[in-house]
């Protein structure tokens, strides 16, 4: 799925999978970390965003 | 008449008069040139109203789906490998079904055809390869070969891969270069060049569903788009929610889509939607060496779990 998003040109980086088990709290922490660093450095997403009204 | 005609009709009236079948469901001519329609023969006079020619792209495993008689069936090799999509995901079982596989080597983009002349055509004859098409202003001959459609210029699969008759002997398979060139040619693009791109393959869309109802894998009793509890998806011409209906639809027939055209030929429009569903038969096949629709003995890698499928993308 995410090869098909990025095919259609969505970024990569804006998708992300990961396993992370309950008991995982600093493999969580950085999987958020990094998510977040990925997607500030792409910037704001205008596509696929459908405009209320 | 050609020869693959007149066997389609032989062999689908002994079929039903033997009482093999209850049922043939083939190609009857259609009310305009260049065009054939669906048709279902019960007896065997019905069955002398088959035809065969290169027009006819649909792929009639369509009206497989959930049917209870036995049925004899006009296949070609991509129409095949739905057949056996169909089997592996009972929908239909093998016994009931008499498959009469046609060695094909291409149909035509009537679309192109269309667009050489700027009248309406008013016949439409087949000799051997080439083709004589006429309007009131104009007559042409055209190659076969060069106005196939864009599936069938890049199809591997050209014989049926299961059958229990065949109209004639084999086809010479293609051997291609590189069947991908054209995913290839969208992958290189940057993310801003790709979603442009299909922003304008789909800004003639009219949601229309003609590309799903055409498709043999689109058979869910409600589809994802007409559901409206939980509506899905928007209703409207909005793009994204157009960008959406094409998205998942394609998604849904990853790993199962034979790369049949049928979608394509259905538009109205004639939007290549196959540039969707084309990465999806690439990636299936680079990732898990799978073609859909090849064997009866496999269960596609997208309903199995093996410990070594690739995950790589899960960090």
């Amino acid at each position: 799925m995410g090869n098909l998003l990025e095919h259609m040109g969505i970024e990569k980086d804006r998708l992300h999978f990961s396993w992370i088990s309950s008991a995982e709290a600093t493999k969580f922490v950085d999987v958020v970390t990094k998510v977040s660093e990925a997607v500030n450095a792409l910037g704001p997403n205008h596509k696929l965003v459908k405009n209320a009204g | 008449m050609n020869t693959y005609t007149e066997k389609i009709r032989e062999l689908a009236s002994n079929l039903l008069r033997e009482g093999k079948v209850d049922l043939v469901i083939g190609f009857k001519e259609g009310t305009v040139p260049m065009a054939t329609a669906p048709g279902i023969a019960r007896t065997p006079e019905e069955a002398e109203g088959f035809v065969w020619d290169v027009n006819c792209s649909l792929n009639l495993t369509n009206y497989l789906t959930n049917k209870k008689e036995k049925i004899g069936i006009i296949a070609k090799g991509c129409d095949s490998r739905s057949i056996v999509n169909h089997i592996i995901e009972n929908k239909i079982s093998r016994d009931q079904l008499h498959i009469i596989g046609v060695p094909c080597t291409g149909m035509v983009d009537k679309n192109k055809i269309r667009g050489l002349f700027e009248d309406e055509i008013t016949e439409f004859k087949e000799e051997g390869d080439a083709i004589l098409v006429k309007t009131a202003a104009k007559e042409l001959t055209i190659e076969k070969q060069d106005y196939l459609r864009g599936n069938c210029q890049t199809c591997m699969h050209r014989n049926p891969v299961i059958h229990d008759d065949l109209v004639a002997e084999p086809v010479v398979e293609q051997e291609l270069e590189d069947p991908f060139k054209d995913v290839k040619a969208i992958e290189a693009m940057d993310a801003d060049e790709k979603w442009n791109h299909f922003e304008n393959l789909l800004s003639g869309c009219i949601r229309c569903y003609a590309c799903r109802n055409a498709c043999p894998l689109c058979y869910c009793p409600t589809c994802f788009v007409d559901e409206s509890n939980p509506q899905w998806v928007g209703k409207g011409q909005d793009p994204t929610d157009i960008r959406t209906f094409h998205f998942l639809r394609a998604y849904h027939c990853a790993g199962r889509c034979t790369d049949c055209g049928a979608c394509e030929d259905a538009c109205p429009m004639d939007i290549k939607v196959r540039d969707f569903t084309r990465k999806l038969v690439k990636d299936s096949f680079e990732i898990y060496g799978w073609e859909a629709g090849l064997t009866l003995d496999q269960r596609p890698p997208l309903d199995t779990f093996k410990p070594e499928d690739p995950d790589e993308f899960i960090k």
